[in-house]
């Protein structure tokens, strides 16, 4: 623990060091937020140094126009510490404090969603049908899926944990939004949150002028744009997949399988598509990545959620297509386990870096009004 | 000369000017066109990699430009900062090209924001490079790559074979081994002579060893050098440099904008001896601070102290160092090593001299002295809020002035004002022939870049 204090002081010190340098150049105030949040301010308390972290989106511009990156004696690497600050950000916000660790280990959290929590979901699949029993080919019209798991257990086990999840994010977000406005800055108000979601939405500081960021190397592109939203909006159209197929089920009393070209199929597709493509492209840009400016530990952290998504992507896919074979149940119990893995995952891992960025931005977007 | 040379064109230096040369070279039709850098790539472009803004004439608004600026009020910006030490008709042609220049280099892929923050004086005049001048060095090589130009970086180049004023070719030594370039045409575009302590101790005496250097380690003059002792023409003094106050505790070399101390205005600045020597508030900072180098370097062991109190905080750029504070001013006088009498006998004085207007550093405002030598003109507020702070100056040498003479096509006169046939002249190198003296902001770009752009488009011409 000790040792453990002494590591975040000196990545503090280090945060402060760089800003108070970067503060007197401002040679990089016209790429993205942090410059203009950092020239409001003379000094850098840790928690102003979380906030800039927050604001980062990694594009790695200051970077390459630095004049002062190593090797210059100065060795200024604006996105290197601001993205292990980030890292220290998210073991900070963690409720409960003790799962903090895993955001230095995510390998833990890739080993438990994508190999325990699936093969505990096989096993019990196991348990109750027998190995045949879960080979058995079903109808679509004979509810397949309800059949390995029934729809109770699925909203019981999912809607628990799903709560769970809901109540750690609120807690992070409480920490996040106490540590913030630790000077009174008010971070709420709802033109300032319709000008951070559209921000988001548009990912407008991994744009540019419309030359995208310097990633993987020093040359624009919007490349990483581009699949970052892939996988956000694949994400989201997941989700409305889910919701509507929950509409379904409860109000019009039109339980799953739903047929091919039914609104949650056609969603869910689309958004499987998506998570596919997206992560493909961002883990195919990590690997490419100029390592520089890079924080290894948060590179695999990124490259735990991106399989994950991945995996969810293709089991759901093929299940659809192969849900009427011997290799439904088997399928529908690994998607399920990998849901289960992703749900766990996501307060203790990368996901909630879009919890934070958005709340950092709500920030930049208030205190830029006030100023 | 060999009938047919390894290069078209060969350019020494890889700066903006240097870039800007072999880049237009390539455009006007020179096929072999190198690049010789002395520094290794992460350091390559000598004080460009320290710039941030271009000066550019404008008849009406330009991209991030507002208003206009005329080329007859850029003329008297630049007449009133060199009071008359300049090649007008040089002068004349760098204003007029300074709009085809900002076009051009947009083209290369070059960035500009509007002029943000601490700058916004600036914004009707000049262009600021987003990210700065590594940002433009990195557009220009991005641009170098892929149109054929061969670049070769930790190449100093040790030797010019010039036959009657004629380049032959150029050695260059890289770890250890000489390699020899013929070449159709030279363009020198290797900076000023400011890193070369040695040469400037010629000039300042010992005082130089004082000096810090706030650009490339890699300016050494060598090749000025060279050109010298092939009998170019020198136009400038040796002395004469772009120097202002930076921070004495900043690195030797190569710190760049981060050194520079922003708060002069605010409040008094006093020499080694405790007395102030020079109006603070004789004008803006941004346009005065380029005469604060030379100042310090005229007082004993070449450095000052800038001193404010309380009330000055916040009102300037964040500085590099923290400040040195004291809660008394003899607190602060036994910080400093001055002596406690005589500074509190200058602060004292200078406080009894204020008349207090209103207090406004947005305008040249009524705040000054009456009755002091020297006085203080405005923003004269009294010193006497702790804590008090100061931070220590040094001359910080940008660039020096000395340089080759050229004609409008940037080619290089030699004895007995004969113009060589084909060596060129562009940046730093030359910008002594339009400014004797002084300097305006963003103006050795706009030198750097339409000289540059000349000796490219005329070492083409020569070669093809």
């Amino acid at each position: 623990m000790q040792d453990k204090t002494k590591e975040t002081q000196a990545l503090m010190d280090e945060g402060e060091r760089v800003m108070n340098i970067c503060n007197a150049c401002r040679y990089c105030e016209g790429f993205c937020a942090v410059f203009p949040a950092m020239e409001r301010r003379f000094s850098f308390a840790s928690e102003d140094l979380r906030y800039l972290a927050n604001l980062c989106h990694d594009c790695r511009e200051c970077y390459y126009a630095c004049q002062y990156a190593p090797p210059h004696e100065f060795k200024i690497n604006v996105p290197k510490v601001l993205t292990r600050i980030r890292r220290q950000s998210y073991e900070e916000y963690t409720w409960p404090a003790g799962f903090a660790r895993f955001f230095n280990h995510p390998v833990y959290m890739l080993f438990l969603s994508m190999v325990i929590i699936p093969m505990v979901f096989i096993i019990f699949g196991v348990m109750e049908h027998g190995i045949d029993g879960l080979m058995q080919v079903y109808t679509d019209d004979q509810g397949s899926f309800y059949q390995v798991m029934s729809h109770t257990q699925m909203v019981s086990v999912f809607g628990l944990i799903g709560l769970y999840v809901l109540l750690a994010f609120i807690m992070g977000w409480l920490k996040f939004k106490r540590d913030i406005s630790h000077d009174g800055t008010k971070i709420t108000g709802w033109q300032d949150m319709k000008q951070a979601l559209k921000d988001i939405l548009t990912m407008r500081y991994l744009g540019s002028s419309g030359d995208g960021c310097t990633y993987p190397d020093e040359n624009q592109s919007l490349l990483r744009r581009n699949f970052h939203h892939f996988t956000f909006y694949g994400f989201m159209l997941c989700f409305a997949a889910t919701s509507v197929a929950t509409v379904y089920h409860y109000w019009l009393n039109y339980p799953a399988p739903y047929p091919l070209l039914s609104l949650p199929v056609i969603l869910g597709t689309l958004g499987g598509i998506g998570l596919i493509i997206g992560p493909c492209g961002l883990l195919y840009l990590k690997k490419k990545r100029d390592k520089k400016p890079s924080d290894e530990i948060q590179s695999s952290s990124d490259t735990t959620l991106l399989l994950i998504l991945l995996f969810i992507s293709i089991t759901g896919l093929l299940l659809m297509l192969l849900r009427e074979t011997a290799w439904m149940g088997g399928l529908l119990l690994v998607h399920l386990g990998l849901v289960m893995g992703l749900f766990l995952s996501m307060p203790y891992g990368k996901f909630v870096h879009g919890i934070y960025r958005f709340g950092a931005l709500l920030r930049f977007t208030s205190e830029g009004r006030k100023s | 000369m060999t009938s047919n040379p390894d290069y078209d064109v060969i350019v020494i230096g890889g700066g903006n000017a240097g870039m800007s040369a072999a880049l237009t070279a390539r455009e006007c039709g020179a096929s072999r066109v190198l690049v010789i850098e002395a520094a290794p790539e992460h350091s390559r472009g000598g004080n460009s990699r320290h710039v941030r803004n271009l000066r550019c004439m404008h008849d009406q608004a330009l991209g991030v430009f507002q208003d206009s600026y005329l080329e007859s009020e850029y003329w008297e910006d630049l007449l009133q900062v060199t009071g008359g030490r300049t090649n007008e008709d040089l002068a004349r042609l760098t204003i007029r090209e300074s709009e085809a220049c900002f076009r051009w280099m947009m083209q290369q892929g070059v960035r500009f924001q509007p002029a943000l923050g601490g700058t916004l004086q600036l914004s009707r005049t000049n262009a600021f490079f987003l990210g700065g001048g590594k940002a433009l060095l990195n557009s220009y090589y991005r641009k170098a790559a892929a149109i054929g130009i061969d670049v070769i970086y930790e190449s100093p180049v040790t030797g010019i074979t010039i036959e009657d004023g004629k380049v032959q070719s150029v050695d260059v030594t890289k770890d250890g081994q000489v390699k020899t370039f013929q070449t159709r045409a030279l363009v020198i575009a290797s900076g000023g002579f400011q890193a070369n302590i040695d040469w400037l101790r010629e000039a300042w005496g010992p005082a130089a060893d004082n000096f810090i250097i706030r650009g490339s380690p890699f300016d050494d003059g060598k090749v000025l050098r060279l050109l010298m002792d092939a009998g170019a023409t020198i136009t400038g003094d040796p002395d004469q440099c772009h120097a202002i106050a930076v921070d004495a505790r900043a690195p030797k070399f190569d710190a760049g904008i981060v050194s520079r101390v922003d708060c002069v205005s605010l409040g008094i600045v006093v020499n080694q001896e405790a007395k102030r020597f020079y109006d603070e508030g004789e004008d803006f900072w941004p346009k005065r601070y380029a005469i604060w180098g030379r100042l310090i370097a005229a007082q004993p062991d070449q450095i000052a102290y800038a001193i404010i109190d309380a009330k000055s905080s916040g009102l300037y750029l964040p500085p590099l160092t923290p400040s040195i504070m004291g809660n008394s001013i003899e607190e602060l006088a036994k910080a400093l090593s001055l002596d406690p009498t005589t500074l509190k006998q200058t602060i004292n004085s200078f406080n009894l001299a204020i008349e207090m207007g209103e207090f406004d550093h947005t305008i040249l405002d009524n705040c000054h002295t009456s009755g002091l030598t020297p006085e203080k003109t405005h923003w004269a507020r009294t010193i006497d809020s702790p804590p008090f702070m100061a931070y220590p100056l040094r001359p910080g040498i940008t660039f020096t002035y000395m340089g080759v003479v050229v004609n409008e096509q940037a080619r290089v006169m030699f004895n007995d004002n004969k113009l060589s046939p084909n060596i060129y002249a562009a940046g730093e190198i030359m910008a002594g022939n339009i400014l004797g003296k002084g300097y305006l902001a963003g103006l050795g770009m706009t030198i750097g870049t339409t000289f540059g752009r000349i000796s490219g488009r005329e070492a083409a011409s020569h070669a093809g």
